[in-house]
């Protein structure tokens, strides 16, 4: 197979269909007075360093401030940012970036490969003590991990300017989807000498150069950040939206209230209300599934429970829960009952055949779950009393109730244990927990994102679930042509251990305003950018 | 007088420093620490991080470290969880937000209360009387957090009177003050018109009367002074809890202020912020305190220092 | 939350009153009307609280099948699906959890308030009691602790070590006795001078048993008054606690967990998630306020 790929050709398609006065914008539309989009943040922006942040919400804010080398468009296909294109090594090792030369800082400089070099090796060093440090790790980059862990200087970083537009990067496997990767926040490039004067206040709204679409000019902690149209940016001609403003609303039910005002022109949609709303609005209300996957983690551990340890008992678990019941009386948001790990939506994967997701009906798994806890030797005599832990949330609540109740119909007795988030994590990765709500976003579209969180060296197998074959299959999947087949063999590996409970597979259930266009449609990331947006004239 | 307030604020000392030697042991005896991360962080940078927030520290080294810095620089430290903030810079920005709502709160809570209370004490057993009494056993009863979302669905989703959150002009503080001071005012308007009640049947007053003083003057020269009284000892406890109270309007009205910092702090792990926000509610409430009981001298002349 | 001071108490002649006080404030408490009528109010909901079990066709955990889902049209309050107060958004039990949140509220409360009052009764009578340098010191430290932003440290605790129904009871009864401290030190001041204290303390009774046997029964007036009035005190603050989700674990609830729920979802149709348990809560704080306003103008002699 030649492992040499390029975007140069889909970029130069692109350059060819692109329309005259926006992206996206097509041609005869009608755009309203004032092009400002209005969205919403659960919770305060917690850093708008890009080395720094580790939010989703702060991803969104990042992806308007600052530009990576590729962009998603509304269907996750990669696009041009920085970078035009580029090219791979035969080993598909090395990987060199074609930077574009019209790319400039909101100061006016131009943005360059060195740029890029110094974000990436300040990700690594230790002593920027970034939380998200491993993610150089995750792409595999030449030395990040001797680097992370301080045993080497960061520029020994596999990261390279070999001229001012040209970044070659060296990887120590070949990973297929490697510039997916790219769109992720914490690769963004960042202005040195910005950096070295102000040090940690270089954030600031008036402070702040990025090269991104937008520039920052508010941030109100925990009430608003007020970005407006950046006019050095390589592509501003492109761009319409003239204002994008997060409002920081805590509740989620009082955002929909200011939704329905008018304040807002999309907020989340609280569990429950989407049939509702979609009667209401059906032109608002709008459902696309969602990069990631709610299940409950089993503790397979020295530390965990006995009966754990007994695959009768993690399947009869993972049988008696109604996946049905939970996605459509309790969140009725589109979201899907889960069977499997990976989300259905995920492209290039299909679920394989699996026979209590697929040759059962919910009466027959309970049945079986009921047989298969008395073999196991537990009955109402002898019930089997475990603990349910989920961080606070409505949400995690009534879907941890829900599934309280469904394990009493095959005997377990189920203890509600609901921590902050920080004692969750901490819980489950000292191994103090039963049965714990975990829930896993993709960090790219492919498969691996989800199905190496469950190798025995994966930083988040929290329930220590070792098994040999599994690890050998996802490493093996490194190096497949087509590693489809592994995926699935590693999914039904997880459905004869059920080391974990699948729950659902998520959506985004957003009340959009009519009037505002150019989100994704189809991104199961539901990565946006502001310069795509348009708001048209009513 | 000055030896008493002197006296006063030598406790304030004390206190503080009991404050922060609570809150550190609290904070750094519970499980998850402020970094605890999705994934597991690399050693070298979670020493890194400890190093950089003084953690590797010995505890009573880092109470040291604290106290000496707040004294020699007025420096509460960088903010464990936004990270490009310090500590100074957060409560900078939340703090003239809650300071602004919570004084108007107050005001309006004391005039409206007291007025109210008067007018039901001297018009008393008349409808006007009934009226007041039970609207504010209702109001003092009726949680913030209940009312806040319905103050936003009547005046921003059905009559699009008043935006539904944020800090951005006069028109916003009118929500977060009706939520705030509903129910202390109700409180003080059940205080001034029992109290009232009293001081209208002593002997001053019958003689005030006696002496043909009309009654507008007997009520604002000489009975409302001493039927102050009890409302000002209960201003200690209703700066307490208006203080409690802007946590929830931070939540519902958005408004940025230091409550919600505070919870959010304490949820995520933020030992600088919370320590901050905590002494300098501490502080205020010590102040607070200090104001009421030179005003309450100032009213009762029995009272001496 | 609202922190009311009219349960300031008027301590003044209180215990040096003369014969039968207690006869008298029967009476004067007895021809009340507000308090007779706090004392009705309360005697239903805590029947409610302990028999509205018996009564309830379903359990506080049970999930209806048939509403769930559908709550805002099929949940509501109806005798034939036996939800006579309706179901909330999973389809359990209103009424059910009403009458648990009732149980769990009272119970806060009245723990709470008792805690306070030991803590605050034996704090404030050793103090006063003993005089001197250990009363200086022991009131310096109240004005201390009376500074710390108490709800601020309740909520750390509650953080920091998960939050448990017991850590509930302790958190709100500890932050809450100083106040109790400060009267019962001035009361024992003015005890400590009177004959049967002296008589005891010449006969050589130590002062463990004198603060026990002599001097706190004469303040049960006092600590009664008081007391009655830091339940709703509590109760109001165990409902700021549960807004914020650190009350007591599910499928427990409690009123101010039922409130905060049901005001959250207050424009989506289903009022009657807010209305009945915010009935109950309204009940029981009108119920002890009239009654511990009653108690102590039954107490206090002076006329109004």
């Amino acid at each position: 197979m030649n492992m040499t790929r390029t975007l140069a050709v889909s970029a130069a398609m692109l350059g060819l269909a692109g329309p005259l006065h926006a992206a996206g914008v097509p041609d005869g539309t009608k755009l309203a007075e004032e092009q400002s989009y209005t969205f919403w943040l659960l919770d305060a922006i917690k850093s708008m360093d890009p080395q720094i942040n580790t939010d989703v919400e702060g991803s969104d804010i990042l992806r308007n401030l600052f530009e990576g080398l590729y962009n998603e468009d509304g269907s996750g296909e990669l696009v041009p940012g920085v970078a035009l294109d580029h090219t791979v090594s035969e080993d598909g090792k090395t990987y060199t970036f074609n930077l574009r030369d019209d790319a400039r800082w909101s100061n006016g400089e131009p943005v360059t490969a060195g740029d890029f070099v110094y974000a990436w090796r300040r990700l690594a060093d230790p002593a920027t003590a970034s939380e998200y440090a491993w993610y150089m790790e995750l792409m595999q980059v030449e030395n990040a991990a001797a680097v992370i862990a301080g045993e080497m200087p960061p520029d020994q970083l596999g990261v390279t300017a070999v001229d001012d537009h040209t970044l070659e990067v060296r990887i120590i496997t070949p990973l297929p989807y490697f510039p997916q990767m790219l769109v992720h926040g914490s690769t963004f490039p960042v202005l040195q000498s910005l950096i070295e004067e102000h040090g940690d206040d270089w954030t600031d709204a008036g402070t702040l150069v990025g090269n991104g679409a937008y520039t920052l000019t508010e941030h109100q902690l925990g009430e608003r950040v007020v970005m407006e149209k950046n006019d050095t940016y390589w592509d501003a001609g492109n761009v319409t939206m003239e204002q994008l403003t997060a409002l920081t609303i805590n509740d989620q039910d009082q955002a929909l209230t200011r939704y329905l005002a008018g304040e807002l022109d999309r907020v989340d949609i609280p569990a429950g209300q989407y049939p509702r709303l979609n009667e209401e609005y059906p032109d608002q209300a709008i459902s696309t599934p969602y990069n990631c996957s709610y299940i409950y983690m089993l503790n397979l551990s020295e530390k965990g429970p006995e009966a754990l340890k007994d695959v009768r008992v993690r399947k009869a678990l993972a049988y008696a829960i109604d996946r049905d019941i939970i996605v459509e009386r309790i969140l009725q948001g589109g979201q899907r009952g889960a069977y499997n790990w990976t989300h259905w939506a995920i492209a290039d994967f299909e679920r394989p055949q699996i026979d209590w997701a697929d040759d059962m009906d919910q009466a027959q798994r309970l049945e079986l779950a009921k047989e298969l806890m008395t073999e196991a030797g537990y009955g109402p005599m002898k019930p089997l009393e475990l603990t349910l832990q989920y961080n606070t949330s409505e949400d995690h609540k009534k879907i941890a109730i829900a599934a309280s109740q469904m394990l009493k119909q095959i005997g377990v007795n189920v203890t509600l244990d609901n921590y902050e988030w920080k004692i969750h994590t901490d819980r489950m990765q000292n191994q103090d927990f039963d049965m714990a709500r975990y829930a896993w976003c993709g960090d790219y579209n492919e498969a691996s994102t989800y199905l190496d969180l469950m190798t025995s060296y994966s930083g988040h197998n929290n329930g220590e679930f070792f098994n040999d074959a599994y690890d050998k299959t996802m490493k093996d999947s490194k190096t497949a042509t087509d590693p489809l087949e592994l995926y699935q063999q590693a999914e039904t590996i997880l459905a004869d251990e059920m080391p974990i409970i699948p729950i659902y597979h998520y959506a985004n259930v957003d009340m959009i305003a009519d009037d505002i266009k150019g989100l994704p449609e189809n991104n199961v990331n539901n990565t946006w950018y502001g310069k795509d947006l348009y708001r048209i004239a009513e | 007088m000055l030896s008493f307030v002197l006296k006063r604020l030598a406790i304030a000392i004390p206190t503080l420093l009991l404050l922060i030697v609570i809150s550190f042991v609290l904070m750094h005896s519970a499980p998850g620490g402020p970094f605890t991360a999705e994934r597991e962080l690399p050693p070298q940078i979670l020493a890194n991080l400890n190093a950089k927030y003084g953690l590797d520290q010995p505890l009573w080294r880092q109470i040291v470290v604290y106290v000496w810095n707040i004294v020699s620089a007025f420096d509460f430290g960088p903010s464990f969880i936004y990270k490009d903030r310090t500590v100074n810079e957060i409560i900078a920005q939340g703090f003239p937000v809650t300071l602004t709502y919570g004084l108007l709160s107050f005001v309006v809570a004391v005039t409206v209360g007291v007025s109210l209370g008067v007018a039901a004490a001297i018009h008393q057993n008349t409808a006007l009387d009934y009226i007041a009494v039970g609207v504010s056993i209702g109001a003092q009863v009726l949680p913030n957090f209940v009312m806040a979302p319905i103050l936003v669905l009547v005046f921003t989703l059905w009559l699009g009177w008043l935006p539904g959150g944020g800090w951005q002009g006069p028109e916003y503080l009118i929500m977060p003050v009706i939520a705030l001071s509903t129910s202390f005012m109700a409180s003080i308007a059940r205080i001034t018109r029992s109290s009232m009640l009293e001081v209208l049947t002593s002997n001053h007053i019958r003689t005030a009367r006696a002496k043909g003083l009309p009654e507008r003057r007997v009520i604002l020269r000489h009975a409302l002074k001493p039927a102050l009284l009890p409302v000002i000892s209960y201003l200690g406890p209703a700066f307490v809890g208006m203080i409690t109270g802007s946590v929830v309007v931070d939540i519902y009205f958005s408004t940025g202020g230091i409550g919600k910092a505070f919870v959010d702090s304490a949820l995520n792990r933020d030992y600088a912020v919370m320590m901050g926000v905590t002494i300098l509610m501490g502080t205020l409430t010590i102040l607070f305190n200090l104001v009421v009981d030179i005003l309450y001298g100032w009213i009762d002349p029995k009272i001496r220092y | 939350m609202v922190a009311t001071a009219e349960q300031r108490v008027e301590t003044h002649g209180l215990v040096a009153k003369g014969r039968s006080p207690w006869a008298d404030a029967r009476r004067r408490f007895f021809r009340n009307k507000a308090a007779m009528m706090g004392l009705f109010i309360l005697a239903f909901v805590a029947l409610f609280a302990l028999l509205g079990g018996w009564l309830a066709q379903w359990s506080n955990e049970e999930l209806d099948y048939n509403v769930m889902g559908q709550v805002a049209e099929l949940g509501g309050p109806s005798f034939a699906s036996g939800h006579y107060f309706g179901t909330d958004d999973l389809g359990r039990d209103l009424f059910a959890r009403t009458v648990q949140g009732t149980q769990i509220s009272l119970a806060v409360g009245v723990v709470g308030a008792l805690i306070a009052c030991v803590v605050g009764t034996l704090y404030g009578a050793t103090a006063g009691y003993f005089g001197g340098r250990t009363d200086g010191i022991m009131m310096r430290l109240v004005d201390v602790f009376m500074a710390v932003p108490y709800m601020f440290v309740l909520i750390l605790l509650l953080v920091m070590y998960g939050r448990s129904i017991t850590i509930l009871f302790v958190g709100i009864g500890l932050i809450s006795w100083m106040e109790m401290a400060r009267i019962v030190r001035g009361q024992t001041l003015s005890l400590k001078g009177r004959e049967f204290v002296e008589a005891a303390r010449a006969t050589g009774v130590a002062a463990p048993v004198i603060i026990l046997r002599h001097i706190v029964p004469n303040l049960l007036g006092v600590i009664a008054v008081y007391a009655t009035l830091l339940v709703p005190l509590m109760i109001l603050t165990e409902s700021f606690i549960s807004f914020l989700g650190l009350g007591v674990q599910e499928p427990l609830t409690s009123l101010g967990a039922l409130i905060s729920e049901g005001a959250g979802t207050i424009a989506y149709g289903t009022t009657w998630q807010l209305g009945f348990p915010l009935l109950f809560f309204c009940l029981t704080l009108f119920g002890f306020f009239f009654v511990g306003d009653g108690l102590r103008d039954a107490l206090d002699p002076k006329d109004r």
